[in-house]
């Protein structure tokens, strides 16, 4: 009687089981669909192509082994150049981004009325991000008439610099427009900051920690996961520029300016103005498996250096 | 240790301070380095927007550029928008009516498949769920870089080329990070809630909407916020898959309009650029101001804690 029982509830619990799960995949479904049509099967063909002769206007792809990947070494010029602009971009922009926005939220979270005003001035130029801040800057930056020359002839500055449209001081420009923005990472950092036990700082305090001795010995340690967090996204951010390359780079005088030439701007116009897709496709690998790596190596070598609070959960 | 306190406060007591050792001398010249090195960092920061907004005022025939710059509106034509917009050889409204269209067609996308799949992983039990959810999390740390020749090659074949179809259809089948945020979201609500529901008669897909979907409008709104964002500021998708200046977007329209001011007679029209850059961004500060404490909040509570 009661293993009957028990049979039957048992039984019936696992057809709720099945009712459950059978709803469960049907939420799912959408991402399911769209995970083998818009992921696994573009990759197959990414796979694929990279070793194909695969243009636009020659179709049917012609298997050419590993042949895309050596002409990048061989005959390509704006390979490795195209690599070494994107990487000095990163000198340029990732610690010192680090460093500002990381001074910026502690100023911010000062305990005075007001910050709330100057919160929302610094995280202005993260909001208005994209075309319309890059055709800003290069009128800003316009060598005969633009703001900042303007103002630095009136400085005293004999001859300013030609900015987009000079070798040297192009790749600052973009430099210059990102740091611009430092605010977006200091909303994060301050998000962080908040998020630290005000006790530790009155226990220091106690203790007789300068504000110095906190920062080093409180502030940044229990920072360190946000820090890390900004430092891994500004890594892959710097690998993928574009919007600012493309339209900076088609600004200066020679169509699109060799010195602008990042990475993914190279991939692009492989792809659509030479219409070398398969190559293009080969291109793009090399740039995912380069950041793959480096984020990996960053991830690594700093792995002793960030703090995680035990949190009681696992997969904090 | 509370009579050492004791002791040392004593101590602050007696031996007066002098006036630079007084608490509140000190707090204030903090206060001042702080908002001193607050408001001249802000001033530099809001110069270029400062500069498009008085730029973007000026008179059509009024130079833009002056020695020295004018960081402040001396005049006022707010007429300038009206031109950019309607002007006859290439009138703003068009890109901008476009945008706005892909834009509430990507957020009822984002909102259906992420909401729906983020109740699968929070609140159902199902044989494979973990492994399915790890693979999520793997697709989100997917650079986009390996996608954009494949999915060129794919929309192609399909003859989606030309049409607004690969700029969001993609957005009906969910995407990780945005999965990630709702099931995390989701997750905290107690699990009575499904029960009662269950208990009253309401089916899995009931509960969603009756109940789960009211109660996630934070991450919602969060989610769409997002979108609009990025599909208002995308520059490379309509770039790549857009071919009829009829179709653009105000993103690559932007571009477009300021490069044939260059072909065109020679007239200054910075203004007029500057006029048109300034308009593409008032949609994002007006959806920034108004959502400023959900936005930092919850990009501070759904996006980074796991």
């Amino acid at each position: 009687m009661a293993t009957t029982g028990l049979a039957t509830r048992r039984r019936r619990l696992s057809k709720i089981e099945r009712k459950e799960a059978l709803a469960a995949y049907l939420c799912l479904s959408p991402w399911a669909i769209g995970f083998i049509v818009f992921l696994v099967v573009p990759i197959g063909m990414a796979a694929y192509a990279a070793f194909t002769h695969w243009t636009i206007i020659n179709p049917p792809p012609r298997w050419i082994g590993i042949q895309n990947f050596v002409e990048m070494f061989t005959k390509d010029r704006y390979f490795l150049w195209s690599l070494g602009i994107t990487l000095k971009y990163m000198a340029m922009t990732l610690i010192p981004g680090l460093v500002i926005s990381l001074i910026l939220a502690l100023f911010l979270n000062a305990k005075l009325k007001g910050m709330n005003f100057f919160r929302t001035v610094f995280y202005v130029p993260a909001v208005v991000s994209g075309v319309a801040v890059t055709i800003l800057w290069i009128s800003l930056l316009d060598p005969q008439a633009g703001a900042v020359n303007t103002m630095l002839r009136q400085l005293g500055v004999q001859n300013p610099p030609n900015w987009v449209g000079s070798s040297k001081w192009a790749l600052p420009s973009v430099a210059i427009m990102s740091l611009w923005g430092v605010g977006g990472g200091a909303i994060i950092y301050l998000s962080g900051l908040q998020n630290i036990p005000p006790h530790l700082y009155e226990a220091a305090w106690i203790d007789g920690a300068s504000r110095w001795q906190q920062f080093w010995r409180i502030t940044l340690p229990l920072l360190s996961p946000t820090i890390f967090f900004n430092l891994i996204t500004g890594l892959i951010g710097a690998f993928q520029v574009f919007t600012p390359a493309y339209i900076m780079g088609g600004a200066s005088r020679w169509g699109t300016s060799r010195y602008l030439r990042f990475y993914l701007l190279h991939v692009y116009l492989k792809a659509f103005q030479e219409g070398r897709l398969g190559y293009a496709a080969a291109l793009a690998w090399v740039l995912t498996i380069l950041s793959a790596l480096v984020v990996l190596i960053v991830y690594r070598s700093t792995e002793q250096l960030v703090y995680y609070e035990e949190t009681g959960e696992r997969g904090g | 240790m509370a009579t050492e306190v004791a002791h040392s406060e004593r101590q602050r007591v007696l031996h007066k301070p002098r006036f630079f050792e007084r608490k509140s001398v000190r707090d204030a010249i903090s206060a001042l380095l702080v908002y001193g090195f607050l408001v001249t960092f802000g001033i530099l920061v809001m110069m270029p927007m400062s500069w498009m907004i008085s730029a973007a005022l000026k008179a059509p025939g009024q130079p833009v550029f002056t020695v020295p710059p004018s960081w402040l509106p001396t005049s006022f034509h707010v007429e300038n928008f009206w031109t950019v917009l309607t002007n006859p050889s290439y009138p703003l409204w068009r890109p901008a009516w476009n945008t706005i269209r892909l834009v509430v067609v990507n957020i009822i996308g984002v909102i259906f498949s992420n909401t729906l799949v983020g109740y699968a992983f929070a609140r159902l039990r199902f044989p494979g769920k973990e492994a399915i959810f790890k693979l999520v999390v793997l697709t989100m740390l997917l650079p986009g870089v390996v996608l954009l020749i494949p999915s060129f090659l794919l929309y192609n074949a399909l003859g989606w080329y030309g049409t607004y179809l690969p700029l969001w259809v993609t957005s009906f089948f969910g995407a990780p990070f945005y999965i990630f945020i709702t099931r995390q979201y989701m997750r905290s609500f107690p699990r009575d809630l499904d029960d009662a529901a269950r208990i009253d008669g309401c089916s899995y897909l009931g509960t969603y909407w009756r109940i789960i979907l009211p109660l996630s409008k934070p991450v919602i709104t969060v989610m769409a916020i997002f979108t609009f964002q990025g599909v208002w500021n995308d520059f490379s998708g309509p770039l790549i898959y857009l071919n009829d200046s009829a179709k653009f977007t105000l993103a690559i329209a932007l571009n477009y309009f300021r490069q044939s001011r260059f072909s065109s007679s020679g007239v200054n029209t910075t203004n007029m650029v500057m006029a048109a850059a300034l308009l593409s961004t008032i949609p994002m500060l007006i959806l920034y101001f108004s959502s400023q404490k959900l936005l930092i909040g919850g990009i501070a509570s759904v996006g980074l804690k796991g």
